[in-house]
C-alpha cells in the first residue's frame, strides 16, 4: 500500500471510478448541448439562455461542472504525480510538485465557483 | 554505444544471444547476462532493436536478419550496471509486495491441500512468468513510478494469488493493492501484452484485480 494525501478520495478505486463515472455524465451532459444545438441550429441568445434558466438544466448543469472538476484534478495529479518527481527534476521535486497541485486546486475551485455563479445567478 | 561486425554462419537463422557469444569473442568484456538459453531462467531480457525480448528466444530474422544492423539495449527504465546489464532490484522489490507465495492458515492436511481442475485452471497463463521483466521495463507507468506502481510482472503474480483457491489472503492482498499507484497508474496500454515473450496478459490479469477490487469495494 503506497500511502497518499493529496489524491481525491486517498483511495485509488475510488478515484478510478470516480474518472470513469463522471467521464460519463460528461459525454451525456456534451451529447445534451450537442442534441439542443442540432435540434435547433437557429437558436439565439435568448433561447440559449431559456434553456439553461430551468431547474433541470442548472442541475444537470451543476453536476457537469462538478464532475469535470472531480475528472480534472484526478487527472492532473496523475500527471504531476507521473512527471513532477525526482527521478526527473532531481531534490527540488517534491516542493515542485506541491506548488502544481495547490495551483491545480486553485484554479479548480476558481472554475467551480465561478460555473456556479454563471449557472444560478438570476 | 560500440559497433561490432559479426559474421553470421551462412544459411543459419541464429540467435542474438548467439550473435553476442560471437560479439564475446571479438570483446571479452561485453557484458551481458545469459543462463538456460531456451527462454526459461529469463537472464537475457534485453531491448533489440527498440523492443524488449530474451535474446536467446528471438531469431535474427525477427530483428532484421542477416546483413542488417541489429541494436541492443539494456532494458529500458532501470539503472545500468554495465553494457547489457542492469539492476533489478527495484524489480524484485515489487515483486516482494506483492507476496508472491501461498499464505493458508489453515492447519495442513496430511497429504497437499487438493484442487479441482478448474480451480487449477485458473492459474494457467498466469503461474508461467518467468520474471525477466520485459513487460515492466517496456510499461511508461512503471518507468514514471517504479519505487511505486507495482508493474505487470508483480501484478501478474499478485492475481496469480488472488485466483488461487487454496489461498485464504484475499481480502488483505486486495487492501494492499488499493491506494492510487499500486494497480492503478496501469493505463491499459497493452505494451505488457506486446512483449511478453511466454505470450502472456498481465493486462487482462490487472484487469481481474481491478474488477476484485470493485467487488470487495462497493
Amino acid at each position: 500500500m503506497v500511502t497518499n494525501a493529496t489524491n481525491l478520495s486517498r483511495s485509488g478505486l475510488s478515484d478510478w471510478l470516480i474518472q470513469r463515472f463522471s467521464a460519463v455524465i460528461l459525454a451525456a451532459y456534451s451529447l445534451c448541448i450537442l442534441g439542443s444545438l442540432l435540434m435547433n441550429p437557429e437558436m439565439d441568445y435568448e433561447q440559449w439562455r431559456a434553456l439553461f434558466s430551468g431547474t433541470g438544466m442548472r442541475l444537470f448543469s451543476l453536476i457537469a461542472l462538478a464532475s469535470l472538476c472531480a475528472h480534472a484534478w484526478i487527472g492532473m495529479w496523475t500527471i504531476g504525480t507521473d512527471y513532477l518527481t525526482e527521478r526527473h527534476l532531481g531534490s527540488g521535486a517534491t516542493f515542485i510538485r506541491l506548488i502544481y497541485q495547490a495551483a491545480c486546486v486553485l484554479l479548480i475551485a476558481v472554475y467551480l465557483l465561478w460555473g456556479i455563479e454563471i449557472f444560478w445567478s438570476n | 554505444m560500440q559497433e561490432f561486425e559479426v559474421e553470421i554462419p551462412a544459411g543459419k537463422d541464429i540467435m542474438v544471444l548467439d550473435v553476442l557469444a560471437l560479439v564475446k569473442e571479438q570483446d571479452p568484456s561485453v557484458a551481458y547476462r545469459r543462463s538456460c538459453r531456451e527462454g526459461v531462467c529469463g537472464s537475457d531480457g534485453m531491448n533489440m532493436n527498440g523492443t524488449n525480448g530474451l535474446a536467446c528466444i528471438t531469431p535474427i530474422s525477427e530483428v532484421g536478419g542477416p546483413g542488417s544492423k541489429l541494436v541492443l539495449r539494456p532494458l529500458p527504465g532501470l539503472p545500468v550496471i554495465r553494457d547489457l546489464v542492469v539492476d533489478m532490484s527495484i524489480f524484485y522489490k515489487q515483486f516482494e509486495k506483492v507476496r508472491p507465495y501461498l499464505i493458508n492458515d489453515e492447519p495442513a492436511p496430511a497429504i497437499e491441500r487438493l484442487q479441482s481442475p478448474e480451480d487449477r485452471a485458473k492459474l494457467d497463463g498466469l503461474y508461467e512468468c518467468i520474471l525477466c521483466a520485459c513487460c515492466s521495463t517496456n510499461c511508461p507507468s512503471f518507468w514514471w513510478n517504479p519505487d511505486k506502481f507495482i508493474g505487470p510482472a508483480g501484478l501478474l503474480q499478485a492475481y496469480r494469488f488472488l485466483a488461487d483457491s487454496r489461498d485464504t489472503a484475499t481480502n488483505e492482498r486486495l487492501a494492499d493493492l488499493d491506494d492510487p499507484f499500486s494497480v492503478f497508474r496501469c493505463r491499459g496500454i497493452m505494451n505488457c501484452v506486446a512483449v511478453c515473450p511466454k505470450g502472456l496478459n498481465p493486462t487482462r490479469a490487472i484487469g481481474h484485480i481491478r474488477s476484485m477490487l470493485i467487488s470487495q469495494g462497493t
